[in-house]
């Protein structure tokens, strides 16, 4: 498990040096994601090996958003002034997003036939 | 024995007692939701917030105070983007198979996030400095920071539009799904990931495996393409 950390660490590590370095849009985490991919399709040993630390991890994926969620309280005037707009922006967007993208995946995996997902 | 006030004074110095006060939060909200059979209203995150918000303002403690237990669970963002690989290797046949509507449904989702946020944000009159708090909201919480910073925006104020609009995905998408009809999971998964991150693709583990591992995806996907398409989108109504 610990290997298995230390991998991940690393892999984020490089995505942040790659992401300073070159200045790329993608920040370190994601570009972290893509290596430890790349690592896993090449040597698909280790993606076995990776799998129980990785979905552990995911297990509780929304504790960590917990932190930044109470930073609601350093906010809480100016959301208050500005609430209304800020929230029929936030949840119309939300639902407009959500709407767009999944009409498009049906419809374009419809045209393609890139069947695969149904009632799975 | 010391008196309470004493005692008090001396934890609320350290950073055991925030980071505790984190997780047994947490666990609360894990348990309604549970109890609540997994109801959409009844999110986890949403619950630990306000009752972590409320302890804040009896303790009459600061949100930097609570953060330096806190940091510790917030740190471990980042290593969870990185862990979104397993799924994404575990489901790769599957994923290759679907590279033309995720392409399409990334570009979809992404460019309506942004521009409709802003079109009704500017309509509704908010300062140019909201707009660009605004604009990366749809994104994950390390990209998104640093988006609002690069275009004048306050980055702590876009955590927190960050965290709703994770909140709201969460909360709407299946009910939703569920009235459109749309039963395919690839499709589902992907569009709360693009449109609401980590938190909706918390919430789409919890429903299906392989709807969570295309969240993962539209996820990493999406915070690439913001970081795109934030500063252009923002220029249009500036």
């Amino acid at each position: 498990m610990i290997h298995a950390l230390a991998l991940i660490l690393l892999c984020q590590l490089a995505g942040e040096a790659l992401s300073r370095l070159f200045g790329l849009p993608a920040p370190g985490p994601v570009l972290g994601m893509g290596l430890l991919f790349l690592l896993m399709l090449t040597v698909p040993r280790l993606g076995d090996f990776m799998r129980p630390t990785g979905e552990g991890i995911l297990r509780h994926l929304s504790l960590l958003f917990v932190p930044a969620g109470v930073g609601v309280v350093g906010h809480l005037r100016q959301l208050g002034e500005n609430g209304l707009a800020l929230g029929v922006a936030l949840v119309a967007s939300t639902v407009l997003a959500i709407a767009a993208g999944v009409l498009t995946f049906v419809f374009v995996a419809r045209l393609t036939g890139a069947k695969g997902g149904e009632d799975a | 024995m010391r008196d309470f006030a004493e005692i008090w004074s001396y934890l609320a110095e350290t950073p055991l007692i925030w980071l505790s006060a984190t997780l047994i939060a947490y666990l609360a909200g894990d348990y309604l939701a549970q109890r609540a059979g997994r109801a959409p209203l009844v999110n986890p995150v949403l619950v630990a917030v306000i009752l972590l918000a409320g302890l804040l303002w009896a303790t009459g403690t600061s949100y930097a105070t609570y953060f330096e237990g806190a940091q510790f669970v917030h740190f471990l963002l980042g290593p969870a983007t990185v862990a979104l690989a397993v799924p994404l290797w575990l489901n790769w046949p599957t994923v290759r198979r679907a590279a033309l509507p995720i392409v399409a449904a990334l570009l979809a989702g992404s460019g309506m996030a942004v521009l409709s946020a802003l079109a009704i944000g500017h309509a509704m009159g908010l300062s140019p400095e909201l707009l660009a708090t605004l604009a990366p909201k749809g994104t994950t919480a390390p990209v998104a920071l640093g988006i609002s910073q690069n275009l004048g925006g306050s980055p702590t104020l876009t955590a927190v539009l960050v965290i709703l609009t994770g909140m709201i995905g969460a909360i709407v998408i299946t009910p939703m799904m569920n009235m459109m009809g749309i039963r395919d999971w690839r499709a589902r998964g992907f569009a709360v990931g693009v449109a609401a991150h980590g938190i909706g693709t918390a919430r789409a583990f919890q429903v299906n495996p392989q709807a969570g591992a295309f969240a993962g995806i539209g996820m990493g996907l999406n915070a690439m393409l913001t970081a795109l398409l934030a500063p252009w989108a923002l220029g249009l109504f500036q």
